[in-house]
């Protein structure tokens, strides 16, 4: 289907379809049998001016909205959305600086985030603090001029490969919600270090590691727009971050058809191609439906984030939820188009489909997503 | 410091055809792209601009549609494209071409350093990059797998020979000719994409580079193709393994046949 896209947008398409097809499609199958962070793809996107995307013109980027990142890891993700993952969740780690930082702040680190010379991570989660944000325990206490950090976070995409963390910690633990604030860590801070790289299911070329904060001493300029406005930042970032989610999740479909509906047209059964089978053929319809109506709702959902930064939540929480349950249900029926073949590692549909779970989990499972929905609904008809 | 790139636009190999009169390739409704050795030579000489500063030029001779690779050139890192198109260069072979592009870089001016694909995947003659390079009397290095070092205009290079290497130092002006292994070509980037779009492209016609209308084209163009043939495939080839004296057996075993 045609979008109408821009110049501009056609070319980020097409820088990023060119990396995925020479750079991530031959490399993926390996990446992800030796969970092998792909440092090299990074560097190419990096060359390509893709970091800078999403980053204001200022401080060296393009000043591209949510749209523009949607259609680069939409790209991303038709080859590995391990690797859409390292690359998307960079930006999760500097959303905040983006959205409430100081000057100061921005000039410090936004730039060499543009080049590619410096990678982000977020730092939320913690064991008992996944969909029930309130139940973090890292502090933060300031100490003179230093913030001082104790805790852990847990499941840290980009963990033990980025050099900025934008890490979520409470300084105030009587005032609720309004006393968690968000601070930038180092890579190299005393008293921060990042565990071992854990292993998964899926999405194994993007690195995955607790964060650990003993007595962490940071500077206090480090702490992200005003003590205390920490949730909100959260909210705000996670809100502008899903429809990339999504995106991977209709750039990984999409990959799945590719296999599934080439395969269908080559392999014989009864004397012809399976493809001319009606049952199969629906299956691939299906698959199609799926995709272009979780495509067609990722970018308005990303047009609407751009115009309206004020009223983000409920369009991004739908198209998350939707694109990536679509993700889930097409990468399943590939695997079954494919039959003996899609459950063999020699193609690459199984790992598309182990692959998949993660989206409809990450970055607020598909039952949050449901109850943001809700609770929007809610409130626009009371 | 100032790169020169000599850069082609060819068909796209996945769809090639003879004419069967001229016994040369049609290129009539072919996808044309950059001969995929040329873009290697490229790729060496934004690396050699990033890491010691300078300039890259990347001129081409060909039909004002060649404009389109130009561009392609600046996306990947050139500083400045040049178009060498003319009606009367229609029909060049190597001794044409190599001529034109004589006359086209002295229209342009000073260099350090010529860089060209190995050969076209074309024509496959290798003989353009030399000719140029033997016109313009400067010497020539050709299928340079490595530039191991570029410092006060002397350069370290590694030729690639069927056995092995050569490690070959150089002072400039010169021409190199580089294979596919000296690097990977990068993808184009976003800033270079839109400083492509804009650019203007210095276009050199006969008149401009001051060619002499005998020497172009099909009027300066010597060579006939008689006959079109895949070359003989190499012999065999056989790798012993083991210990020295098991390969000696090996090999002795192998010989025998022959000596008896």
């Amino acid at each position: 289907m045609d979008y109408f896209l821009s110049e501009e947008q056609q070319m980020i398409v097409d820088i990023a379809r060119q990396i995925t097809d020479e750079r991530i499609i031959p490399n993926r199958a390996e990446l992800d049998e030796k969970h092998e962070f792909p440092r090299e793809i990074l560097n190419d996107m990096a060359k390509a001016d893709l970091f800078g995307v999403p980053i204001p013109e200022e401080y060296g980027g393009f000043g591209g909205g949510c749209f523009d990142i949607v259609l680069t890891v939409e790209q991303f993700g038709r080859g590995c959305i391990g690797v859409g993952t390292a690359f998307a969740a960079n930006f999760l780690g500097v959303y905040p600086i983006i959205l409430a930082g100081s000057k100061e702040m921005k000039e410090k680190y936004l730039p060499d985030v543009a080049a590619g010379k410096k990678f982000g991570a977020f730092g939320l989660t913690e064991a008992n603090a996944g969909s029930d944000a309130s139940g973090i325990k890292t502090t933060a206490v300031l100490d003179g001029d230093e913030w001082v950090l104790n805790g852990t976070k847990q499941w840290i995409t980009n963990g033990g490969e980025a050099q900025i963390y934008s890490v979520v910690a409470i300084t105030d633990r009587s005032r609720g919600p309004r006393g968690a604030s968000i601070f930038v860590v180092e890579e190299g801070d005393p008293g921060f270090s990042c565990g071992p790289k854990e292993k998964k299911m899926g999405i194994r070329a993007s690195s995955t590691t607790e964060l650990i904060f003993k007595d962490c001493r940071i500077p206090k300029d480090r702490l992200v727009g005003r003590q205390g406005t920490g949730f909100i930042t959260v909210m705000k970032t996670l809100d502008l971050s899903r429809p990339g989610i999504a995106a991977l999740g209709v750039g990984l479909a999409q990959g799945a058809l590719d296999q599934a509906a080439a395969y269908a047209k080559q392999r014989q059964q009864f004397g012809k191609p399976i493809i001319g089978f009606q049952a199969v053929q629906h299956m691939l319809a299906d698959m199609a439906i799926g995709i272009e109506s979780a495509r067609s709702l990722v970018y308005s959902s990303a047009k609407h984030i751009q115009a309206h930064p004020k009223d983000m939540s409920k369009v991004s929480a739908m198209c998350k939820a939707y694109a990536t349950d679509v993700a889930m249900k097409v990468t399943t029926d590939a695997v079954q188009v494919m039959g003996g073949y899609g459950y063999m590692c020699e193609y690459p549909v199984e790992k598309m489909m182990r692959d998949a779970k993660i989206l409809q989990i990450y970055e607020g499972t598909n039952q949050i997503q449901r109850n943001v929905i809700g609770q929007e609904i809610n409130k626009e008809y009371s | 410091m100032k790169i020169i790139v000599c850069i082609k636009q060819v068909p796209d190999t996945k769809d090639v055809r003879l004419d069967p009169e001229t016994n040369t390739l049609a290129r009539e409704g072919v996808e044309s792209i950059m001969n995929p050795y040329d873009q290697h030579a490229l790729e060496e000489a934004v690396r050699l601009k990033e890491q010691y500063g300078g300039e890259v030029v990347a001129v081409t001779m060909g039909p004002p549609q060649a404009e389109e690779m130009l561009r392609l050139a600046v996306s990947c890192g050139a500083d400045d494209v040049v178009l060498v198109s003319d009606r009367s260069f229609a029909g060049a072979d190597t001794w044409a071409t190599s001529y034109t592009l004589e006359k086209a870089l002295k229209k342009i001016g000073d260099f350090d350093l010529i860089l060209c694909g190995k050969q076209a995947i074309d024509g496959d003659t290798a003989q353009v990059g030399p000719g140029l390079a033997t016109r313009l009397d400067i010497p020539y290095i050709t299928c340079v797998q490595k530039i191991r070092e570029f410092t006060e205009n002397k350069l370290v290079l590694e030729r690639m020979m069927d056995d092995g290497f050569d490690v070959v130092r150089v002072e400039c002006p010169l021409l190199v000719t580089v294979v596919k292994d000296i690097n990977e070509p990068r993808v184009p980037s976003l800033k270079g994409k839109m400083r492509a779009k804009k650019i203007d492209i210095t276009k050199l016609s006969a008149d401009d580079i001051g060619a002499d209308p005998a020497c172009i084209g099909l009027p300066g163009s010597p060579t006939k193709v008689v006959k079109v043939f895949a070359p003989e495939p190499r012999g065999g080839r056989a790798v012993f393994e083991g210990n020295l004296d098991e390969q000696i057996d090996q090999l002795v075993d192998k010989l025998m046949p022959y000596l008896s």
